[in-house]
């Protein structure tokens, strides 16, 4: 929404500020300003000049010395290449130390325009410029009036010495709004000089809406039927006879010109000078293509098809409301209207249509047929209905007073439901206290009335009765009550407190605060924090080398994703970490470990017909130092600070993850439970993410975590008594796990078993075939006594037996 | 260490003794010869004489002492003089042939030389030991300026650093931070928001759906109604977490991003709380001069609304490149949360309100940190994610 300074004041007057203090001060009430561009901002020093001769350049064969009356005593001597110029022409002249706005090939504006300064032109003295329309920093779009290219000439009999960038509206301040969707009242001039008037407490004046139109009756020439009246609320027509297609004149013009938009003719610059001021769209049809006169408003048949104005074929389906005449669509309601009833230049009679449509049906219908035009725009907010009958009477008073036409008298209006004002009855005292300020009802009152909302003060003084009109759709309640109060005295004025009440303790959610421990573990261990999507290409998990049963390969599909590569929610925070890891790698950062906290979702049917299980999944990966023991190491550092602790058991076998190696990966295993695994990555998966070193990833399933957390630490008394170590050196068939060697040393040496540690692993031409060596040292303590010999040969000759079934002997 | 030997002369002379400092090959103190006393039997002829011998016998120990080299030469002279069977303790068991009368007299006389004896010794082997350990610290000394061993720690995301300051302040004004799931119900993103199917809102959010009623929550404001509903009032949390919108990925956009929801809902709350609320945020987050400017603005679940701009913190307010001149920063939106949707929470309007506000982390995190491309966040270059 862009408005000119100087359209508001036509309705508020009395306004006197500079577009720097509208900007901040209506921003505060609540009407966003955007941007704020001063058209003359870079216009200095130029006014209307009338070419009093011309003469050839003596050195050159297009330049001419100009003598031009500027309104001084002499007249100036400027030298120009323009050609388009004669003898009694009046231009925009910039005099000597002026600026202009850009160039004349009209290309970009620079920030702080160009001085102009006199100087000579192959030898002749020019003691300035005159100036075209691009100079003057617009367009031909917008003055069409101008030449291709040369100089901008004024009407004949404009008077010399005049401010030129005011006669052409450049004396002005556009500004660019944020207008929120409550507010569809102010998608208009009308209604930002309403807000605009209310917050530099000024009077508001609507345009005056004089009664228009011939002795005649519509009626006579058209009938209206509307058969959904529950998208459209409200039709109305009027008709205006003939037509003279001109163009509109200038002032008109320079309001279109404000607002971005082109003048056209007068028929078309009207009805989008009535959207611009009032925000009502309004349609206009040859009076002579509808046929049988007569205009039927209903739903389309699905499977329709319609040629809409600029010659595009529209499908249609019975969501998407038509105006019809008695034949066949002539229009899509409230979005673009039929090739079939076009307006031309040689039209005679016309029908103008301000009607209001269901907002959300015209909203969809537009994306529907593939078109939002300026018209939807508007509709899709939801207009009021009451605005309809304003517009069209505004744009026939301005068809009169343009002389584009004769207006038939009456206006057909189709309105079986009137939307009535709304009044919402509320207490002062309530509204004292939502906001937390202290105002009188009068002073509300005061603050309401500027803003048309009228407002009683019940005899309790309390109570107030606030009637919106029509136009504001967005009071209903006490809160809505409020918030204008509180605009208006200014957000900036309520008093600055704190919450008082109940003292709760701040914290995190339980797991919440887990999840934080563990990032702060993690990066103690070395690991940077990596953020990953959500959703990835479902081709990923074939990269994972996942078969086509796998349970990851069932993941929930966004239905409009912004592509392949964002269509399905993870089932697997893999992708993440690999593509993470491959970036590093492929930019030649020698190491890299990572680790990501974050969900995968787990859809718990497919379709989804509930929500999904959030899982959250700590993933650490790594490439460069380190191997699966530095993994494993990092994860069961992690899981003992969390109060995890005694021994964690890895099951390669049940670890069926088919991105990771088959010889190096585990599932990990705690009180029976699997809570994750880890490995190396798999050769393959490695070359199908283009890293050409080993990587480690290690997964943890928070949700199996969180329980275990234990912080209720209990100190255990220092020991006492000796403690006893016995190293046992043995040979170990090969299939025999250190897992499970440990079970049986920790097994076999029960309650006096203190640490069982692996201090050599040896597999080689010294060992006998299908043997390892390896030497455990166990540490033995009795929390009560000095342990006996008896004791400790006992435990050794346990331990012995157990490893003795597995294949185990000593080393001699 | 054994001394090679003495040779006793009557009156009172030996001439063997063992240089300090110089070692043979069995590992003991060579003893330098050197004039000595020997003890018997002289006290017999002059007893005038015996404070002179004595004396000259201190004397030989001082100068050993003093020409000692090492503490292992002076261990030596502890032996010869003050050992068992060295030289003074030697005077002492000689004393047995004395009259008792003598005794004390000469057991006084020989203990205070062995006293000063042990201290002179002492003191000199203290100066040795510092001596020693000078060297050896000059020996060791080194360059101070060669790198550091570091634990290589690992860095948190931008963004968790921002939230953590986030969360920090709101636990320390006693909120609680809870969750909410990311995949959500359109009832509790849209409709239990005042947000019912045919909303503009709806269609300026860009929602990702998976199904007509299960979608990607735009905003955590999800979470405000599951908390509500849950009843046990009062409320006062935040709640981080990831939001998406279907925006193509450049520099300022991203399809996922993330939000911290805030609500407090009590039975006075007031929207100059909710002010005094955010005031102490931007002050504590941004620093003490940090000014908030509450702005009307409109959302559906919220009313009255206000989006909040802080004071530039680059420039103070000034206008600078940083705000765009503006010296303000639009960082949240709020309001006072709308009764419609308390009541279709199950919460009384005319007995609690309260308020509602939402921050985009990744604003905080890039304004913060001065981050100028909303991509890094998501790559996970190391060189980027150390910088945190």
């Amino acid at each position: 929404m862009n408005t000119s300074m100087n359209w508001i004041k036509e309705y508020v007057p009395d306004l006197d500020c500079t577009p720097k203090e509208w900007t901040d001060a209506v921003t505060l009430t609540g009407t966003k300003v955007e941007t704020c561009s001063i058209l003359n901002k870079n216009l200095d020093k130029i006014v209307t000049g009338q070419i009093k001769s011309m003469e050839k350049h003596p050195d050159s064969d297009h330049l001419w010395i100009c003598q031009v009356d500027v309104g001084q005593a002499e007249p100036v001597q400027i030298v120009t290449g323009a050609q388009n110029q004669k003898v009694g022409d009046v231009v925009p002249v910039v005099l000597d130390g002026g600026k202009v706005a850009g160039g004349h090939d009209g290309g970009e504006l620079p920030e702080d325009g160009v001085v102009i300064k006199a100087g000579k032109l192959r030898g002749i003295e020019s003691y300035g410029m005159m100036c075209s329309i691009e100079e003057l920093g617009s367009s031909r779009e917008f003055y069409p009036e101008a030449p291709e290219d040369g100089l901008y000439i004024f009407p004949e009999g404009t008077q010399v010495g005049q401010d030129a960038p005011a006669l052409l509206g450049f004396n002005d301040a556009i500004h660019e709004y944020e207008i929120t969707s409550n507010r569809v009242d102010c998608y208009s001039v009308i209604g930002i000089a309403r807000e605009g008037a209310a917050t530099f407490k000024k009077a508001f004046h609507m345009p005056k809406e004089e009664k228009s139109g011939n002795n005649e009756d519509i009626n006579d020439y058209l009938s209206v039927e509307v058969i959904d009246t529950d998208l459209c609320p409200r039709y109305t027509a009027r008709m205006v006879k003939n037509i003279k297609i001109a163009p509109s004149p200038k002032w008109m013009q320079i309001r279109l010109a404000s607002a971005g938009i082109r003048p056209i003719n007068n028929i078309v610059d009207i009805t989008n000078y009535v959207m611009l001021e009032y925000g009502q769209p309004m349609h206009s049809y040859d009076y002579d293509k509808i046929r049988g006169h007569k205009i039927i408003v209903k739903r389309a048949a699905d499977g329709d098809v319609f040629e809409t104005l600029d010659q595009q074929e529209r499908k249609l389906d019975h969501t998407i409301l038509t105006i019809c005449d008695a034949e066949g669509a002539i229009g899509l309601a409230g979005i673009m209207g039929g090739q079939n009833s076009k307006i031309t230049d040689d039209v005679k009679t016309m029908v103008f249509e301000a009607a209001t449509f269901d907002g959300t049906n015209i909203r969809l219908s537009a994306r529907k047929v593939g078109d939002r035009t300026d018209a939807s725009a508007y509709f899709e907010k939801g207009l009021d209905p009451n605005l309809a009958e304003s517009a069209i009477n505004r744009a026939c008073a301005l068809i009169e007073e343009l002389q584009a036409g004769e207006v038939v008298g009456g206006m057909i209006d189709v309105y079986p439901v009137k939307r009535e004002p709304s009044v919402v009855v509320c207490k002062a005292s309530d509204i004292n206290s939502l906001i937390g300020f202290n105002l009188t009802a009068e002073e509300m009152k005061e603050y309401l009335e500027r803003i048309e909302l009228s407002t009683e003060i019940g005899a309790d003084g309390d109570t107030l009765t606030v009637t919106a009109p029509t136009f504001r759709q967005d009071i209903h309640r006490m809160c809505d009550v409020a918030e204008e109060i509180t605009r208006f005295y200014g957000y900036a004025n309520v008093p600055t407190t704190l919450p008082g009440g109940s003292d709760v303790a701040g914290r995190l959610a339980p797991d919440l605060a887990v999840n934080e421990r563990v990032r702060h573990y993690a990066q103690a261990l070395g690991y940077s924090q990596a953020f990953m999507y959500s959703f990835e290409s479902p081709k990923v998990y074939d990269k994972l080398l996942f078969p086509e049963d796998a349970a990851e390969k069932q993941q929930i599909r966004i239905s409009n994703p912004l592509g392949e590569d964002f269509s399905v929610m993870r089932t697997s925070s893999l992708n993440g970490m690999l593509t993470a890891l491959s970036t590093n790698y492929n930019r030649r950062n020698k190491s890299a470990k990572l680790y990501e906290m974050a969900n995968v979702y787990i859809p718990k049917a497919l379709p989804l017909t509930e929500l999904p299980d959030e899982r959250m999944t700590l993933t650490l990966g790594f490439i460069g130092e380190g191997d699966f023991f530095t993994m494993k190491g990092d994860v069961e550092d992690i899981l003992n600070q969390l109060g995890i602790l005694g021994r964690f058991k890895y099951d390669a076998e049940g670890c069926a993850k088919p991105f990771l190696h088959p010889g190096r990966r585990a599932n990990i295993i705690y009180d029976g439970k699997v809570i994750g695994f880890l490995g190396e990555i798999h050769p393959t998966v490695l070359e199908n993410y283009s890293i050409g070193d080993k990587a480690y990833v290690a997964v943890l399933d928070m949700p199996e975590v969180y329980p275990l957390v234990n912080d209720d630490t209990k100190y255990t008394p220092l020991a006492k008594f000796p403690s006893v170590t016995r190293d046992f050196s043995m040979l170990v068939p090969l299939d025999v796990t250190a897992g499970q060697i440990e079970d049986v040393l920790i097994q076999r040496t029960g309650k006096l078993c203190e640490n069982v540690e692996l201090f050599d692993v040896y597999v080689g031409a010294q060992v006998l075939a299908g043997y390892k060596s390896m030497a455990y040292k166990v540490t033995l303590r009795a929390q009560d006594h000095t342990l006996t010999d008896d004791e400790i040969n006992g435990v050794v000759k346990k331990i012995l037996n157990g490893l003795e079934r597995m294949g185990v002997s000593l080393r001699s | 260490m054994r001394v090679k030997h003495f040779e006793s002369l009557m009156h009172g002379l030996c001439s063997s003794y063992i240089k300090p400092g110089v070692r043979n090959k069995g590992g003991t103190a060579i003893i330098r010869p050197c004039v000595i006393f020997m003890t018997q039997g002289f006290f017999y002829k002059e007893k005038e004489m015996e404070n002179t011998k004595l004396e000259e016998l201190k004397k030989l120990a001082s100068d050993c002492i003093r020409e000692a080299q090492d503490t292992n030469a002076l261990n030596d002279i502890r032996v010869k003089f003050l050992g068992k069977k060295g030289e003074i303790t030697s005077l002492l068991k000689s004393m047995k042939d004395l009259s008792p009368e003598e005794k004390p007299k000469f057991g006084q006389m020989v203990n205070a030389i062995r006293q000063e004896v042990e201290e002179e010794l002492q003191k000199h082997m203290t100066e040795l030991q510092e001596k020693a350990k000078e060297a050896r610290m000059a020996a060791e000394t080194i360059d101070v300026t060669l790198p550091a061993k570091k634990m290589a720690y690992g860095h948190a995301h931008p963004n968790t650093r921002a939230l953590e300051e986030v969360e920090k302040i709101f636990v320390g004004m006693g909120y609680e931070v809870v969750e909410g799931p990311e995949v959500e119900l359109d009832q509790y993103n849209f409709e239990k928001l005042n947000i019912p199917a045919g909303h503009p809102a709806r269609d300026e959010q860009d929602t990702f759906y998976i199904n007509e009623n299960i979608l990607l929550r735009t905003q955590t404001s999800s979470v405000q109604a599951r908390v509500m509903e849950q009843g046990k009032l009062p409320i006062r949390m935040i709640c981080p977490g990831r939001v998406f919108r279907s925006d193509a990925v450049d520099a300022t956009h991203s399809p996922s991003f993330h939000q911290i929801e805030g609500l407090v809902i009590d039975k006075h709350v007031t929207f100059a709380d909710l002010k005094g609320t955010l005031d102490t945020f931007a002050k504590e987050l941004f620093g003490p001069e940090t000014k908030t400017k509450l702005r009307p603005h409109h959302f559906p679940f919220t009313e009255p609304s206000a989006e909040v701009d802080v004071s530039c913190f680059k420039c103070g307010g000034k206008g600078c490149r940083f705000c765009k001149g503006e010296g303000w920063i639009e960082i949240l939106g709020c309001g006072m949360v709308h009764p419609h949707v308390l009541e279709m929470c199950g919460i009384d309007p005319n007995e609690y309100q309260g308020f509602a506000f939402g921050v985009g982390l990744e604003r905080i995190a890039l304004l913060k940190y001065e981050i100028d491309d909303m991509r890094l966040l998501y790559e996970n270059d190391t060189r980027f994610l150390n910088q945190f």
